[in-house]
């Protein structure tokens, strides 16, 4: 018989606010976040790092919170698909996904919103084939994922149009 | 009639946003994971690792000491749990079945495929319950494997199942016109063997069910991530032996279906018996790798087929047999291999057809509808056969087909087959050279030769490939709908229908606010909602056609009561109203009623006349009954560069030509195709279940078994027809499978071209790099031996 997992405390941002949870030590950031933090918009499709549906931005850089314990997390800054709408007002990305229907069922959605938000963030002139390219982290079912390069893509247009106008 | 869809200012016909996509970008999605309920437990399924075991008694004594253990169940701790029996009989009827093959809750004695659930644990989180179940003693004693259908229904084979007198589960066929006439008279014959490879269905959400018994009322409620609500109530009412009202079920957001979510499964019914034993909410998630093992898969087959022609090209026969890997239990029956008898010759003039079927049960996961189920092998085989004998005949591979397609003046068309209800096969409508013309023009088909030949003086080799297929659609007998108007104003449509993530909402509600004031944002949902007592859910894609029928009607007859009842509050003729929003209003005039108002009146009062209706209450049930099939149909055209050094296929150009009759939103219709095309490119190129001898699937992570990425996902051209159906009201087919059929053939189609002067040929998908490569060394081989041959006698 084994024993009881002694459980770590630990603290992190998550969009922005603090949090402090206590978890096992073997636990998933993905688990973490849905099940210590009620975020249960990071999904988790394969548990075994492939698919992406549970990408989230830990100190700015997409990744696979199945494949992270939530203990290596502490004292991190942590960005989920929760945090992309500001109240009411959608990202542009969340808004370019429902214009050009890159969405079905939506369970992958998180993980890609997530993908293309770190990537327009690390590199916001990242040219078209780089972004389709990085797309093919993620795995999609439904939508044979054209137009969710097309929602990259126009995004990533978008965001430089807004910012050689600012 | 055909052509643009219709009505100036309708909703039907129009790219109408969808109605699910704000919760769903903002993460607020409510997929079954996500349902949170106080004091749920957690389910781990200890499951067999081998495909064919004989197994003792579970000792469970470690396992039930584990911290955080509350229960654990074998079959023998369930029996007494389900009144009503511990096996799901789920199979549709046949009388071609020769034995039951009723899948157990949980295994006892003997396992028969790896992932079988043998024991359930509950424990108040998931890690525990798993760290239990690696502490289940239990010997699994390794039984001999039927691990291939084709040698599983050799004399002599080993049993799938020990007390099995052999494999053969069903034989079956279809056979009209004569045959051995048609092949005696043919001037050309052609011949081949295919063989199309099990994959799944991976749905990025897998399985789950949670259950709990209300403490107040008793009732136990089940939310599942299942495409048929209503059959998951139907089983348990009957293993619980409980009344309708005594069990609710709800299907949450689905994180997609793709076919397998419409089988009642296993686990559905022992979640349930924990959560009414231990009277505690409980919880089960399946994780991938029981996705890979214990989800029902499908698309094996073997064929071996032959084909006779006259000189024209004109097809005269079509003889030959099937083998169909049934996997280890009846989930669903024999609807697949039917499905692929039944349509392979149906888009083509056959006078005579003699199909053999062989339905063979094997060690391994259940075999039932994967999105296709079975047409886009039939497709395969057909396509195949058709580029043979244009060969054969020496024809262009287009010119061919145009000669033996179904003409659109033949519509509708009765084929001497049946469905599966003994009802007989009638084409319904569709133009399917028109369609196959199109695809040719946008893709330049007669073009190509110069294409090709440019790309080869570069050293690059390119081969285009076609195929046409219809698909069977909206699969009856009819779906219930309920139309409603509430106290509120809002409108609420209730049905049996199941969303899985294709827009079933935006498009019911384009189809329900189309007769009722045309704003889809007044409409609200119970999708899959088995308060209704009598409904199906999603497969075959059917809702758009049978859900869609019955919303059609429901909002008709609504409309009628609210404008009756708004003339008579009005006093004024109905046919001076109109319907504006929630609004009735007065034409040529400054009257105006809304919709709260109006439920609120047609309710009526106690000791008063219905304000101008004889039916109380501004709601509607339809349940339209559509027995015949509407088939959708389409062109997809295929251009590949093969590197012959390697056998790596890159797809260049990929067009499709569909019609599916009248599309409800076109936006979406793209949307279903564009997925489709996806997944029967996975199929045409990278999905493969592997086994090793034993029936042990070695392809159980998305490392392994290939799904296609954004990389591998070419632009794709869809052009849409409309040829209505007039089988209903609305003229709508079904596109959800659509895309996956055609693309397999076409890509092999296009591969074989592309490596014509090799003279390989292409028998089987998925086509991988290995196995092409194979293929091109071998017709290298028997080149350099013929070369040889001829060398010595010349």
């Amino acid at each position: 018989m084994t024993e009881t997992i002694a459980k770590t405390e630990i603290s992190f941002t998550v969009n922005g606010r603090p949090r402090t949870v206590t978890v096992e030590p073997r636990k998933t950031l993905a688990d973490t976040l849905r099940e210590d933090c009620g975020l249960t918009g990071t999904h988790v499709g394969c548990e075994h790092g492939v698919c992406g549906a549970c990408t989230v931005l830990v100190d700015g850089k997409a990744v696979r919170s199945c494949l992270m314990f939530g203990a290596q997390a502490d004292g991190a800054e942590i960005r989920t698909v929760e945090g992309l709408a500001e109240g009411e007002a959608l990202a542009p990305l969340q808004e370019a996904f429902i214009r050009n229907h890159a969405l079905q069922c939506g369970f992958c959605t998180p993980g890609f919103l997530m993908l293309i938000t770190g990537a327009l963030d690390e590199n916001p002139d990242i040219r078209d084939e780089e972004l389709t390219e990085i797309l093919s982290s993620n795995l999609c079912r439904c939508t044979g994922y054209r137009n969710i390069i097309r929602a990259a893509i126009e995004t990533a247009e978008t965001l430089r149009r807004s910012r050689g106008a600012a | 009639m055909s052509g643009a869809t219709g009505v100036p200012g309708s909703l039907v016909g129009a790219s109408v946003g969808r109605r699910e996509d704000g919760p769903l970008v903002r993460g607020k999605g409510r997929f079954l994971d996500d349902l949170g309920v106080p004091g749920c437990l957690h389910v781990a399924f200890l499951r067999s690792p081998v495909a064919h075991a004989a197994i003792g008694v579970p000792d469970l004594t470690e396992a039930a000491a584990m911290p955080g253990v509350v229960a654990v169940y074998t079959a023998a701790d369930l029996a007494p749990l389900l009144p009503g029996g511990d096996r799901l009989a789920v199979a549709l009827p046949s009388s071609a079945i020769a034995f039951a093959l009723d899948r157990p809750i949980l295994a006892s004695g003997e396992t028969v495929y790896v992932g079988e659930p043998v024991v359930m644990i509950v424990a108040e989180s998931r890690a525990a319950a798993e760290d239990a179940a690696d502490a289940v003693w239990l010997d699994f004693d390794p039984l001999p494997v039927a691990a291939d259908p084709v040698t599983a229904l050799e004399e002599g084979a080993a049993p799938a199942h020990s007390g099995l007198p052999h494999n053969r589960l069903a034989e079956f066929g279809f056979d009209y016109g004569d045959c051995d006439a048609a092949f005696a008279a043919a001037a050309h014959r052609v011949t081949g063997t295919f063989t199309v490879d099990r994959g799944g269905s991976h749905s990025m959400e897998g399985r789950g069910v949670l259950a709990r018994t209300d403490a107040l009322t008793g009732r136990l409620e089940v939310w599942s991530s299942t495409q048929t609500p209503h059959a998951l109530k139907k089983s348990l009412c009957t293993l619980f032996e409980r009344e309708d009202a005594a069990v609710s079920v709800q299907a949450p957001d689905l994180g997609g279906g793709f076919g397998p979510k419409l089988v009642t499964y296993p686990e559905e019914i022992a979640v349930a018996a924990a959560a009414v034993d231990l009277g505690c909410p409980v919880k089960w998630v399946e994780d991938r790798r029981e996705h890979f093992t214990s989800t029902t898969q499908e698309r094996e087959q073997h064929w071996s087929m032959e084909m006779a022609l006259d000189e024209d090209g004109a097809i005269l026969g079509l003889r030959g047999s099937m083998v169909h890997d049934h996997g280890a239990w009846t989930a669903r029956g024999l609807n697949v291999p039917y499905a692929s008898g039944m349509m392979l010759p149906l888009i083509y003039r056959v006078p005579a057809y003699d199909l053999k079927i062989a339905v063979a049960v094997t060690n391994k996961t259940p075999v039932t509808p994967v999105r296709g189920a079975g047409q886009p092998q039939a497709t395969f085989v057909m396509e195949r056969l058709m580029d043979r004998a244009a060969e054969a005949c020496g024809l262009d591979r287009a010119e061919i087909r145009l000669r033996n397609l179904v003409a659109p003046e033949e519509m509708p068309c009765a084929k001497e087959l049946k469905l599966r209800s003994g009802r007989p096969v009638m084409l319904d409508s569709g133009d399917y050279p028109g369609t196959q013309k199109s695809a040719m023009a946008a893709t330049g088909w007669h073009g190509f030769a110069a294409r090709r030949a440019a790309a080869l003086a570069e050293g690059r080799r390119l081969g285009i490939g076609m195929a046409n297929y219809i698909e069977g659609t909206g699969r009856g007998p009819y779906e219930t709908v309920t139309v409603r108007i509430l106290r509120s104003g809002r409108i609420h449509v209730a049905t049996g229908a199941a969303a899985m993530g294709q827009g079933l909402a935006t498009a019911l509600a384009q189809i329900v606010a189309d007769h009722l004031g045309r704003d889809p944002a007044l409409v609200d949902f119970s999708l899959g909602d088995t308060a209704e007592p009598y409904g199906f859910g999603g497969f075959n894609s059917r809702q758009t056609v049978v859900a869609g029928a019955s919303a059609d009607a429901a909002a008709k007859v609504v409309r009628t009561r609210v404008l009756r009842v708004a003339a008579h509050l009005l006093e004024v003729d109905e046919d001076e109203l109109e319907i504006d929003g929630g609004l009735v209003r007065q034409r040529n005039g400054n009257r105006s009623i809304d919709f709260a108002r109006l439920a609120r009146e047609a309710e009526g009062l106690p000791g008063y006349d219905l304000p101008g209706i004889e039916t109380p209450g501004l709601m509607a049930t339809e349940r339209v009954v559509i027995d015949d099939m509407a088939y959708s149909n389409g062109c997809c055209v295929a251009e590949v560069e093969v590197d012959a050094e390697t056998g790596l296929v890159r797809i260049g150009t990929l067009h499709l030509s569909h019609d599916c009759g009248r599309m409800v939103n076109p936006a979406m219709v793209d949307g279903q195709i564009l997925g489709g095309l996806a997944h029967g490119l996975g199929n045409a190129l990278y999905e493969k279940m592997v086994y090793d001898d034993e029936a042990q699937p070695l392809s159980v992570t998305f490392a392994d078994y290939l799904l296609v990425t954004s990389a591998e996902m070419p632009e794709a051209d869809i052009l849409h027809r409309e040829t209505y159906s007039p089988l209903n009201a609305l003229g709508v087919k079904g596109v959800g499978e659509s895309g996956v059929i055609p693309v397999a053939a076409a890509v092999a189609s296009a591969i074989e071209n592309a490596l014509s002067d090799l003279g390989v040929r292409v028998d089987f998908a998925p086509v991988s790099p290995q196995a092409l490569r194979a293929r091109i060394v071998a017709a290298g081989q028997r080149g350099q031996a013929n070369g040889q041959e001829q060398g010595a006698q010349s």
